[in-house]
């Protein structure tokens, strides 16, 4: 359970924007701190009555085994796949270089 | 009235153009008129497409000339949220991180009208990402209410209803994740419906969230939404979550509920919860009045209570940006999209939070972050989880309700449209404006917004919402087109006359809506 | 390059305990998620379709049959099947990672709790736990261009090639494994080569090791002695044959006992196998950024397998390695010794494949641990990437047939080797068929006699080993395409006519 003031740091704030990779501002930090802990304390509010017993709900309308046969269909065409990209070389998408490690 | 295309509900429209009294050409050409005329002040559409809806107009009309079945709306243009794919146009969901886009595909629902030779008019404008109450979180500036051009046409889909309310368009998708297609409906006055969860395709829908999102119709009529329903809905392969079942036909039930006008049997509950202090005096009047004319007309009136509808927009606040933070990380700048290099070059992950800095506007930030913060690793339990089990809660509470009631009812929303600006710097006021529409999405049941009159204090558009068990969606269009009727006759005609004047392009003192205006496409419309 | 203690002097003062996740690509016809072909050898993003890409509105739905093999794989693992089995998000940014999160299974996987029986070289039993088996979806592939090595550091820039996105995968997962002691290298060996054995005997993967079909993450932790505390573990990635498994584990193991021994502490982290040094080297240490934030796939619905299925899936599972051994053993009547040889140089499958398609055991196992096992450890690969059991079954027929001599028959395989197609197209290619034209043969022994015309006279004397120096000069005329033993029984009824 979080603790009962849910303010938001800006180190929270920075740790999280470098989570979601989002380059912020300083000041779009400070803004964010201040509105993620009021928005926080009121989202809170669903501890309340969430209670063990109660099973969790992920999908609206509860199906199961949904499954495609093993059949090849269409894929997309090369250009249509670097139709969208930024930048390509060679056929493949082209970024600039990577320092940290594959996961 | 017929002289004038553009006010015909599509139902009638395509009447006449089953009867070749009026080719698609000409339906189509009044419509691009009208967006010419008015949208320059409205901007209801991001991008217009003339050239390539009249070239499938007129084909179109040559097919229908040399005898082929095109259909029950054949040539009947249509407006198409921008949140969904379409080959033939940019699809950018209003973000500023998909400028220009087009995608290699058409979204199902696109597809579908296609094949039923609908004539997509072009794409309309919306909050980033279908995040927002009101357009103004649109990327490319916001859309004016028809009824005021100095107030929201609700949102995310506030672009589908204002073209809809300003005749620019006889009808159009929607996407409803939280009430994107009933608050704007009821806001602007015309009809929205959300469909059961998995009732219609989400293959193409540029994903907010996906256990919440739900593609719709958005019209001037109950019948006009029901027959886009009947093309749009069915089971498609391609959607893992989409049901895979028979529907019934909802323009025949529609159709059924007008003719009736009657509702003797029919028990209506209306939830407790969703009333009372926090609502406009106007809303809660003519909400009332809605009542009375559904008791008059034979419905049975039952109060019932939703004890946890209260915890519903916690939940809607922790489940939604998690799934949004998910849904957008796509958005890098590698494969697609906008991509921004930092200052003097970077790494990619540098270029990917640049990019992601840059493109996304501060509502899309403010979410992702929250999303981020509900789901990382010592938090997931108290919020994502307990979000997830007050959707249980809430389901339960339906399943009480309608153990009492056919359909429930609510306000579709607490207030009639709101100025620009009122509560942009307020995200938590701008968030409890959704409260009577998200518990539907939680529960996955459908909804529709209606217009049942004007608020006396304002002069603005009303909506009642009506929701009915999952994938029971024909109770809401016989109901509706019941209560639609009843209204219409009190009223002499629907509400939708009553709209005033718009400026139009030849009119004065034309000034551009507030905030940025450039298209996603680079240009203008 | 770190400091090394002494194998044995490490396992004197610590522990090791060990840990494996094996990553299985499965050879369905299409992707985990996508209809796009399962096919990722072509030109760069040829085989994507829209949900591979991460495209805007794009989504997924399982393939069935990825399904079925993962269950099956589990039951092979002596697991239990999921009642209720989901699909969650690993989020996290790559660029390799096209939706920039991985949809894989968390909290509820399709298989759990089982233990595989591990045969050592000795024939020692070992039993590995197993924690879980869990479907998920490969990434995309990443080329670094610049810097001089080709390797991430230093390079200017990457190039992704999307056509292994989505491609099904198993990963299996192993509890902590305690008690393997000075066995841990060969256990670690010996437990990759069962998983690889078990995989293809169902037929669900090609489980190529230097294609990457069949993955390897070693994690290695040592205990030092007297104290029951665990120490820190490393991950050592990028391990793709089974001889580096072992040399991996025993080198992590070497490695950390001399941080420990020096009073140092070992770093959870993420370290990098390098196949030439025989070294790991660190990559990524653990940290914040491992913050996953999993939560259920919404895009997915849950896989609840029927009892029934589980069934008639298990009752089609192929026996167990262990079982397909005893089998073998008995079916060829080989002795003890013979057999272990086999099992030692992993070759019991592609034995078993060569004989079933129509070679003689004693023959197939001359040729794998002969020749073709020579040709692979000059070469440091697998034996079983040299030639296929169907080419060595149809070389050991042209053999027997007298087609080709053994000498022949080993020119074959180099050709075969070297890309050069099926045995038949070598033959035909370098003209390597055995001279069986009497003719030709006798104008030669008529050739040599004629140089050595004492040879007649010794044979007709009894003296038949005279013949040998006859045969040798033929050899040698027909370049060594031509039957020994015909030109000798030429030679004596040359010599006795």
């Amino acid at each position: 359970m979080p603790d009962e003031t849910s303010a938001i740091t800006t180190d929270q704030v920075q740790h999280l924007a470098n989570l979601a990779r989002i380059a912020l501002t300083p000041d779009e930090i400070a803004h964010l701190a201040v509105e993620l802990g009021s928005i926080v304390d009121s989202v809170r509010k669903v501890t309340e009555v969430a209670t063990p017993d109660v099973p969790a709900t992920s999908h609206p309308i509860p199906l199961q085994n949904v499954f495609r046969q093993d059949v090849v269909g269409e894929v997309l065409t090369p250009e249509q796949a670097l139709a969208g990209a930024p930048d390509s070389f060679d056929g493949r998408f082209r970024v600039s270089a990577i320092l940290g490690e594959e996961q | 009235m017929t002289d004038d295309l553009t006010r015909l509900p599509a139902a009638e429209l395509a009447a006449l153009l089953t009867a070749r009294e009026v080719s698609s050409v000409e339906a189509t050409r009044a419509s691009l008129n009208r967006i010419a005329a008015v949208d320059g002040d409205l901007h209801a559409f991001l991008h217009t497409a003339p050239e390539a809806a009249l070239r499938t107009a007129s084909e179109i009309d040559r097919r229908r000339a040399d005898g082929y079945d095109v259909g029950p709306l054949g040539g009947v243009p249509i407006a198409i949220k921008d949140v969904l794919c379409t080959k033939d146009m940019p699809s950018t969901a209003a973000s500023k991180i998909l400028e220009g886009w087009i995608p290699p595909y058409d979204a199902t629902v696109v597809a579908r009208l296609r094949s039923a030779n609908l004539v997509p008019l072009g794409k309309t404008n919306m909050d980033e990402f279908a995040m927002g109450s009101s357009t103004e979180h649109s990327a490319y500036g916001p859309t004016r209410n028809p009824w005021d051009r100095d107030r929201i046409p609700g949102g995310s889909g506030g672009g589908s209803a204002a073209a809809v309310a300003a005749f620019e368009a006889p009808f159009a998708l929607g996407s409803d994740t939280g009430g994107s297609i009933r608050q704007p409906a009821a806001v602007t006055g015309t009809v929205g419906v959300k469909p059961t969860y998995g009732g219609v395709s989400r293959y193409g829908a540029i994903a907010l969230a996906s256990s919440l999102d739900q593609v719709g119709p958005v019209s001037r009529t109950v019948l006009d939404a029901a027959l886009l329903h009947d093309v749009i809905g069915g089971h498609d392969p391609r959607d893992s979550t989409s049901l895979d079942e028979l529907w019934p036909s909802f323009a025949d039930a529609a159709r059924a509920g007008r003719a009736a006008g009657d509702l003797t049997g029919v028990r209506v509950g209306v939830v407790r919860e969703l009333g009372g202090d926090g609502f406009q005096a106007g809303v809660r009047q003519r909400f009332d009045e809605a009542l009375a004319v559904l008791a008059a007309a034979g419905a049975e009136i039952v109060e019932v209570s939703a004890p946890h509808f209260e915890y519903a927009v916690a939940a809607y606040y922790l489940i939604l940006p998690a799934e949004a933070s998910s849904n957008l990380a796509k958005y890098d700048g590698v494969r697609f999209g906008l991509r921004v290099e930092p200052e003097g070059g970077g790494t990619v992950e540098q270029v990917m939070a640049a990019t992601r800095g840059a493109g996304f506007g501060p509502e899309v930030k403010r979410r992702i972050i929250l999303g981020t913060y509900a789901l990382s690793a010592g938090y997931y339990d108290a919020y994502y989880g307990s979000a997830q089990k007050v959707r249980t809660l809430i389901q339960r509470d339906f399943d009480a309700a309608f153990a009492s009631s056919d359909v429930l009812v609510s306000p579709s929303a607490p207030t009639t449209a709101f100025t620009f600006g009122e509560k942009m710097d307020d995200p938590l006021a701008m968030y409890l404006n959704d409260i009577t529409t998200i518990p539907a999405n939680l529960a996955g049941v459908p909804g529709m917004g209606l217009p049942i009159g004007l608020a006396p204090e304002d002069g603005l558009p009303v909506g009642i919402q009506i929701m009915a068990p999952a994938r029971e969606d024909v109770r809401l269009y016989r109901i509706g087109a019941t209560l639609e009727a009843l209204l219409e006759e009190k009223w002499g005609g629907p509400l939708l006359d009553r709209l005033p004047e718009l400026e139009t392009a030849g009119s004065a003192h034309l000034a551009p809506p507030p905030g940025p205006g450039t298209e996603p496409d680079g240009g203008t419309r | 390059m770190a400091a090394l203690m002494s194998f044995e002097e490490a396992l004197e003062k610590f522990e090791p305990v060990l840990g494996f996740e094996v990553h299985v690509e499965l050879s369905t016809a299409t992707k985990m998620f996508s209809a796009a072909p399962n096919d990722f050898g072509g030109d760069p993003n040829t085989n994507i379709a829209p949900v591979d890409l991460g495209l805007p509105g794009s989504l997924p739905v399982v393939n069935e049959q990825a399904v079925r093999y993962s269950i099956s794989l589990g039951l092979a693992l002596g697991c239990s099947i999921a009642e209720s089995s989901r699909f969650a998000r690993k989020n996290y940014f790559y660029p390799d990672t096209a939706k920039n999160y991985q949809i894989s299974q968390y909290d509820e996987p399709i298989a759990f709790d089982g233990e595989v029986e591990v045969e050592l070289d000795d024939g020692t039993l070992v039993k590995i736990p197993i924690e879980r088996a869990h479907m998920e979806e490969d990434a995309g592939k990443l080329t670094h261009v610049g810097g001089s090595t080709g390797r991430i550091q230093g390079a200017e820039y990457s190039l992704v090639d999307y056509n292994r996105a989505g491609v099904p995968l198993v990963e299996i997962v192993t509890r902590m494994i305690f008690g393997t002691e000075h066995r841990a290298p060969e256990i670690a060996r010996a437990y990759v080569a069962t998983i690889r054995d078990i995989v293809r005997s169902l037929g669900v993967s090609e489980a190529r090791m230097e294609r990457g079909n069949l993955r390897c993450d070693a994690n290695v932790s040592l205990r030092r002695r007297g104290t029951t505390t665990l120490g820190t573990r490393t991950e050592t990635k990028n391990v793709n044959s089974l001889r580096s498994v072992e040399r991996a584990v025993r080198y992590e193991i070497q490695r950390q006992a001399a941080v420990l021994d020096a009073g140092g502490t070992i770093t959870q982290e993420t370290r990098h196998w390098h196949e030439d040094t025989g070294t790991t080297s660190p990559g990524r240490p653990k940290s914040d950024a491992d913050d996953y934030r999993y939560f259920p796939e919404p895009d997915l619905l849950p896989v609840v397998p029927s009892r029934q299925l589980v069934a008639e899936l298990r009752a089609a599972l192929p026996e167990s390695p262990a079982a397909f051994r005893r089998r073998l053993q008995t079916e060829y009547g080989f002795t003890e010794s013979e057999f272990r040889d086999i099992i030692n140089a992993n070759l019991l499958v592609e034995m078993e494949q060569t004989v079933a398609a129509g070679a003689a055991p004693a023959q197939a196992r001359k040729w794998w641990l002969g020749e073709i096992l020579r040709i692979a450890n000059a070469r440091g690969v697998e034996p079983g990437t040299l030639i296929s059991p169907l080419h060595l079954s149809e070389l050991i027929a042209l053999v027997e047939t007298g087609m080709l001599t053994d000498r022949l028959g080993r020119q074959v395989l180099e050709g075969v080797v070297a890309g050069e197609g099926s045995p038949d197209d070598v033959v035909e290619a370098r003209g390597l068929a055995v001279v069986s034209d009497d003719t030709a043969l006798l104008a030669a022994i008529d050739e040599a006699l004629a140089t050595q015309p004492d040879v007649l006279a010794k044979i007709r004397d009894g003296k038949v080993q005279a013949a040998g120096a006859v045969i040798g000069a033929v050899m040698k005329a027909m370049k060594g395409q031509a039957d020994a033993a015909r030109v000798r029984e030429l030679v004596l009824e040359r010599a006795n006519s």
